[in-house]
């Protein structure tokens, strides 16, 4: 069993209200540091071993978890270990 | 003319639809279950707005995989009149008949207002009724109707005439070009925010809608009428 951690933002040419609202609030809270923040989304999926787990998930997250027009993806794949 | 309403679970538009057709339009309509797989005796297909399971993931990425879609994209490439209205336009943007794909609001609220439209290009098959430039009154109802594309896809979508309704005045979402309406390549599938369906009627405050559904019949009859003549 394989255990796959996706992360998906939203590209940077694409405006974040949601991470822009957020970042004023932190300058609001005297974060003045805080320079951007940017919202996403984390999908956890356990797949049964296969010789092309990644080739998988490649095309799940083309074709459902993610909207390449607005987002990109990255993952990253662990053995699941049953205690 | 008989036209099929998508209902998946989650529409919420789907009786004003139906109702604007038979009412309004007087012509033949049945709603068609999201898991249903043909349209096959269908002239028009609506797609409702709502909230199609929940709007999971993003506003139409479940809805675009519906049993149904395979049969929605098929009369789409036929060349019937495919109308999305928002939610429906968001579930054609992820099933990719139209390019593109919707952001949260720019004020991150959820609009619920009639607005000011422009009707950009008279000459289409959904907007042969409207007067070039025409200010219609169509209200919105929407968190995620940002609509956002490329510098080229934008490009293309200016030279080709294919943005038919922007909103006049303030753009309430921050939607790019003030888009609010687009048609895909071959002008017979158009997805837009607005709700036409909610302003078919005087009772309901507008009838700038109506005139909508009277250019895709107009279109349909003059379409049927040309393939029994020639």
């Amino acid at each position: 069993m394989k255990k796959v951690k996706v992360f998906i933002t939203l590209k940077e040419s694409v405006l974040d209200p949601q991470g822009q609202a957020v970042m004023q609030s932190l300058h609001n809270m005297d974060y003045k540091n805080v320079q951007d923040v940017r919202i996403g989304k984390y999908i956890e999926l356990q797949l049964d071993d296969s010789a092309n787990v990644a080739e998988e998930v490649d095309t799940i997250c083309d074709k459902l978890l993610a909207n390449t027009v607005i987002e990109n993806y990255r993952y990253e794949i662990e053995e699941e270990v049953h205690s | 003319m008989k036209t099929a309403v998508i209902v998946f679970p989650g529409s919420n538009c789907d009786q004003d639809m139906y109702y604007a057709i038979k009412d309004g339009l007087g012509e033949e309509v049945d709603y068609v279950w999201h898991a249903e797989t043909s349209l096959d005796g269908y002239d028009a297909v609506m797609i409702p707005g709502g909230f199609s399971y929940g709007d999971y993931l993003r506003s139409g990425a479940i809805a675009r995989f519906a049993g149904i879609m395979p049969a929605v994209v098929k009369a789409a490439q036929e060349g019937k009149p495919v109308l999305g209205v928002c939610n429906g336009f968001q579930i054609l943007l992820e099933s990719g008949l139209l390019p593109g794909a919707m952001l949260k609001n720019k004020n991150l609220k959820f609009i619920c207002e009639t607005v000011n439209l422009q009707v950009k290009n008279n000459q289409t098959q959904f907007s042969s009724q409207y007067d070039q430039n025409e200010i219609i009154r169509i209200p919105i109802a929407h968190g995620e109707g940002n609509y956002y594309c490329d510098d080229a896809t934008l490009q293309e979508l200016e030279d080709q005439n294919r943005i038919v309704f922007t909103y006049s005045g303030e753009n309430p979402n921050g939607s790019r070009a003030d888009i609010a309406g687009i048609i895909n390549e071959t002008g017979n599938v158009l997805g837009m925010m607005p709700h036409p369906e909610r302003a078919a009627d005087a009772l309901l405050g507008s009838e700038d809608g109506l005139r909508l559904f009277q250019s895709i019949l107009k279109h349909w009859r003059e379409s049927t009428h040309a393939a029994y003549t020639s």
